[in-house]
C-alpha cells in the first residue's frame, strides 16, 4: 500500500498511459483522445444550429464514459489513496512563486489561484476563464490535445501530430516564461 | 441528412480525433462501462503521478524537472511499439472487429491553434483529461475552467469557417 501511496515514477505513469492505447483500441477500436469530448457536450446540449455540432454525438458516447472515469479515478486517488508527503517543488519555482504571493504549495492546485471567489478577480479571471478558454478553442482548432496528438498522434506516427505537439510546448514556453509573470503579477 | 453534409461530416471527424470507424455491432449502451474502466485507472495515474499538479507544468515549462518529460516520452514510446504490433500482428478487438487507423491530415490549424492551446495549457497547468481529474479530487474552482473550455470549443465551432485553417 505504501508503494501505492508514495507519488509514482514518471515512467510507471508513462507505461501505464502508454497502455491506454492498445487498451482503447483492443476494447473497441477506439482512439484515445479527450478534448473532442468538449465538442460532444457542445453537441449535446448547446448546438445552436452550428454544423461543426450537428453529429450523432451519442456514437461518441464511450469518450464521455472515458471521462468519466477519469473524475472517478480523481476521486479515489484523492480519497483513498492520498499520501501525506508534501509534494517535492523546485525550489526556483517555489522562490519565484513567492515573489507573486503564492506560498501555500500544497495540493495539485495552488489554492491562492483556483479558489471559486478569485474568479471575480482580474488575475483569477484570465487564469480561470482565459486558460481554460484557450484550452477549450485551441484543442479543437488544433484538432486534438495532449492525448489525441501528442500520445495517441505520435504513437501513429503522424507528422501532423508532431506539429502541432511542437506547437503545443512553444506555446507553453513563451506563455510560462513570457506573459504569464504580468498575469502573476496582476 | 444529403450526402454532402455527411462528407463535410468525415471531414471533420478527421481532423478532430473523432472515431472514423462505424461498428457494426450494436453494443446495448453498458457496454460502455469498459471505457469508464479504463479511465479509473488514467485518473489515478494522473493524481498519483502528480501529472495533474499545476505545479509540475510550470517546472516542464521552465526545464526545471523532467518528471512530464518523462511520462509523455515513456508514454509515446509504449504507445507506438503497441500500434506497431496492433498493425504488425492484425491484431482485432475483444469483439473480433478490425483495428483501423487513419491518417491526420495537416492544416494550418494544428499550428495556430496549437500554440493557442500551449498558452492556455501553461496558464491552467492542465489539459482537458487532467482537469476532470483535478474537478474529481475536488477542486471546484477547475469546474468554471471546464465550462469555459467548453466556451472555447463552442467559439471556435462558431467561427470555424472565418479562421484560417
Amino acid at each position: 500500500m505504501e508503494t501505492i501511496t508514495q507519488p509514482w515514477p514518471w515512467y510507471v505513469a508513462g507505461a501505464l498511459i502508454g497502455l491506454i492505447v492498445p487498451a482503447l483500441l483492443i476494447l473497441g477500436n477506439k482512439h484515445f483522445g479527450i478534448s473532442a469530448n468538449l465538442r460532444h457536450m457542445c453537441a449535446a446540449c448547446i448546438p445552436s444550429n452550428i454544423p461543426f455540432f450537428k453529429y450523432d454525438w451519442k456514437k461518441e458516447s464511450w469518450n464521455l464514459f472515458f471521462i468519466g472515469g477519469i473524475f472517478i479515478g480523481g476521486f479515489i486517488a484523492a480519497q483513498f489513496l492520498r499520501s501525506d508527503a508534501p509534494i517535492i517543488i523546485h525550489p526556483d519555482l517555489a522562490k519565484e512563486l513567492a515573489g507573486y504571493g503564492i506560498t501555500d504549495l500544497s495540493g495539485m492546485v495552488p489554492v491562492q489561484l483556483f479558489e471559486l471567489h478569485d474568479v471575480f478577480t482580474l488575475r483569477g479571471f484570465i487564469m480561470m476563464v482565459g486558460g481554460g478558454f484557450l484550452v477549450g478553442f485551441g484543442t479543437r482548432y488544433a484538432g486534438g490535445c495532449t492525448s489525441g496528438h501528442a500520445i495517441m498522434g505520435l504513437s501513429n506516427l503522424q507528422w501532423p501530430s508532431l506539429v502541432a505537439t511542437i506547437c503545443f510546448m512553444v506555446g507553453g514556453f513563451v506563455m510560462v516564461n513570457f506573459i504569464l509573470p504580468y498575469i502573476l503579477a496582476l | 441528412m444529403n450526402t454532402q453534409e455527411k462528407e463535410t461530416d468525415f471531414e471533420v471527424r478527421s481532423l478532430d480525433t473523432m472515431c472514423l470507424n462505424e461498428s457494426n455491432l450494436s453494443h446495448p449502451w453498458w457496454y460502455n462501462f469498459k471505457y469508464l474502466a479504463v479511465g479509473i485507472v488514467f485518473g489515478v495515474v494522473f493524481v498519483k503521478a502528480e501529472i495533474i499538479s499545476w505545479f509540475r507544468i510550470q517546472e516542464m515549462f521552465r526545464l526545471q524537472s523532467f518528471h512530464m518529460y518523462g511520462v509523455i516520452g515513456t508514454a509515446v514510446v509504449v504507445g507506438a511499439i503497441s500500434v506497431f504490433l496492433i498493425k504488425k500482428c492484425k491484431v482485432k478487438t475483444i469483439h473480433g472487429e478490425e483495428i483501423t487507423f487513419s491518417d491526420k491530415k495537416f492544416n494550418m490549424g494544428q499550428i495556430y491553434g496549437g500554440l493557442l492551446f500551449g498558452f492556455g495549457w501553461a496558464i491552467t497547468g492542465a489539459c482537458p483529461g487532467p482537469l476532470f481529474a483535478q474537478l474529481g479530487t475536488g477542486v471546484l474552482a477547475i469546474s468554471v475552467v471546464i465550462l469555459s473550455s467548453i466556451a472555447g470549443t463552442w467559439v471556435y465551432g462558431k467561427f470555424r469557417d472565418q479562421l484560417p485553417h
